[in-house]
């Protein structure tokens, strides 16, 4: 089993989870985060005071999958979020030791 | 706060309605000459009782709770919106404060030392506890024989009275502690206020010097005539400093904006720059806050400027139509002048340049013809801008919320383009004079001298006068929050709350 995570534009959201349930992963974990990558920030300007804003709104999306779904994911949410500019975001890849599901108390791939 | 343009005894006569703007005035005035010059032919002419009636006190009811919607919630998210949200509540309650002590203040004695007779300087304690001022009490208004309810007046003042300390607040938000706002508030109402208030607004009221102009007419001999020039001086000297100077000030540009508006710079100069200012981000938690107190406060000006006439007539819809006129063209021009210099048309421009507008068309609010307005607005959008961004940066002074910027600068923008704007050969309303029964003579320079001289006034008499009461209250129990405390944010530090919980 593995995480993963991807941190992609906030309006690809909806984009990756239908491209993920099309494959077969069912649920998922939305945070909105800030950060900054290669995607420069921008400026605003309040009466003359001029801020640089350098970390930009992203969603985190974590989907704990299989091992043998790991690369389809992947490869689904790459396709999924890409707009081919910069600032489409990163996946990262994370082992995943134990998994339970709280109301019936199954445990690793009968919990994800 | 100053001379209505149509001729009384018409009004008092009931031989026109109130309301028909310019051609009534210029009717009036024929008329008023006419019905003057019979006067003459009698011995001991008695000025009639003084009359009321239901329309004025109508309208000044409605003005009244429209000023008070002007600080909250108008100033209250105005200012709330621009400042971070860990003080958005701190912003919120300084301004929630004032409203409440300045109005207990008032009744108490605040509207006896700023508008009874007593020296040039500040009024007397006559009215204390609104002594002598029950449901008959009549006040004057700007028309010979015509009254409101005085405690009506009353009311109204008391939400002028509120809302100039709280401008205030928004140069030092987010910094001051609540102990401080708390001392400061009622000490600067009671000794900067109403002093100043005292002086550009109290006069007697028109009747004693019409009374006395026509006894001096009808005198035949020269003793006669002695005894009625004096009670003509008599009742002409029985006004504040500034307005016996002849500075005129429609609905408060002195009063309230200079004289807030220093008062801020002042402030943020003593309480110093916030942690962080300059290096931080520190911006607006919320335009769209902003946006509805911004609008908040121009539908509440329209009590403010158009209240200030005191009359529901003809002077009341030309300072409602220069509110309007002169708003909407500074907003215009601030927000214009912004996207020229940073390439976006800014909201929060537009906002800051609809504030700028109702400001500088204050005092000129019931004297100035509607294109000069118009001319007022575009000037000040762009006069403030450029004080409230490269003069702000340039000197370095963290004046939070653009206090002095926006209320100092339009302010004296203002009241100097009054003198200007009131001259009736530029569409202005001229000067009544009511010791010659219609609109006096303009001259550019006597009035500028005057307009000048009332600025200056309040500038030196808040300005230095603030400046004591901030030492005092930093002596007594410190202005400033504590770092961690400024660093956590005033709503949970001194209020144990927070704005949002989400």
């Amino acid at each position: 089993m593995k995480i993963v995570m991807a941190i992609i534009k906030p309006f690809k959201l909806d984009e990756v989870r239908d491209a993920l349930t099309a494959i077969g992963v069912h649920g998922m974990t939305v945070t909105e985060v800030k950060g900054y990558g290669r995607q420069k920030g921008h400026t605003e300007i309040y009466r003359g005071a001029e801020y640089a804003v350098s970390f930009l709104p992203k969603i985190k999306i974590e989907v704990a999958v299989p091992t043998d779904l790991v690369d389809r994911t992947v490869e689904t949410v790459t396709a999924a979020a890409k707009t081919g500019q910069i600032g489409d975001g990163k996946i990262f890849v994370l082992g995943l030791d134990n998994a339970v599901r709280i109301r019936t108390g199954e445990t690793d791939s009968a919990a994800i | 706060m100053q001379a209505t343009k149509l001729p009384a005894g018409l009004v008092r006569a009931g031989l026109i309605p109130t309301g028909l703007g310019a051609a009534a005035l210029i009717a009036g005035a024929c008329l008023l000459s006419h019905g003057a010059s019979a006067e003459v032919a009698t011995p001991h002419p008695m000025p009639p009782a003084p009359t009321f009636n239901k329309g004025d006190n109508a309208w000044m009811l409605t003005a009244t709770v429209l000023v008070l919607l002007m600080t909250i919630p108008g100033l209250a998210l105005f200012y709330g919106g621009l400042v971070r949200s860990k003080n958005m509540l701190s912003v919120l309650g300084h301004v929630f404060y004032t409203v409440c002590i300045v109005t207990v203040i008032w009744v108490l004695y605040g509207y006896s030392l700023a508008f009874t007779g007593g020296s040039a300087f500040v009024g007397g304690f006559s009215k204390a506890f609104l002594s002598g001022v029950n449901a008959d009490a009549q006040a004057a208004t700007f028309s010979v024989g015509v009254t409101i309810h005085e405690l009506i007046y009353v009311c109204f003042q008391m939400t002028f009275a509120a809302i100039t300390p709280a401008l205030i607040v928004g140069a030092f938000a987010e910094r001051m502690k609540f102990s401080a706002v708390a001392l400061f508030i009622p000490l600067w109402v009671t000794l900067i206020y109403l002093p100043i208030a005292h002086m550009v607004w109290y006069w007697g009221g028109p009747d004693a010097i019409d009374a006395a102009a026509k006894m001096l007419s009808a005198a035949t001999d020269a003793a006669a005539k002695a005894t009625a020039q004096a009670n003509l001086n008599e009742a002409i000297a029985d006004a504040g400093l500034a307005f016996g100077w002849g500075a005129i000030d429609f609905a408060g540009g002195t009063v309230v904006h200079i004289n807030a508006g220093i008062a801020g710079l002042v402030g943020a100069l003593v309480i110093g720059k916030r942690i962080g200012y300059g290096r931080e981000l520190m911006s607006p938690h919320s335009l769209t806050m902003t946006m509805v107190g911004a609008s908040l406060l121009w539908v509440g000006w329209f009590g403010f400027n158009a209240g200030s006439n005191l009359e529901a007539n003809g002077g009341a819809a030309v300072a409602m139509t220069n509110s309007f006129v002169a708003t909407a063209a500074a907003a215009l021009s601030w927000m214009f002048a912004e996207w020229l210099i940073n390439g976006k048309p800014s909201v929060l421009g537009a906002l800051s340049g609809c504030v700028v507008g109702l400001v500088a068309v204050t005092p000129a609010a019931g004297y100035s013809g509607a294109m000069g307005a118009l001319i007022l607005g575009l000037i000040a959008g762009v006069v403030c801008l450029f004080f409230c961004t490269a003069i702000k940066n340039a000197l370095g002074y963290d004046d939070a919320l653009d206090v002095f910027g926006v209320h100092c600068v339009g302010g004296v923008l203002g009241a100097l383009a009054t003198g200007i704007l009131v001259n009736p050969a530029l569409g202005g309303a001229g000067i009544m004079d009511y010791a010659i029964g219609k609109i006096g003579e303009y001259n550019l320079a006597t009035q500028m001298i005057a307009q000048s001289k009332a600025v200056l006034l309040t500038l030196v008499w808040s300005g230095v006068g603030s400046l004591i009461l901030y030492k005092v209250i930093d002596m007594l129990v410190g202005l400033r929050a504590a770092p961690d405390q400024e660093r956590e944010g005033l709503d949970i530090t001194d209020h144990g709350e927070r704005a949002y919980t989400m």
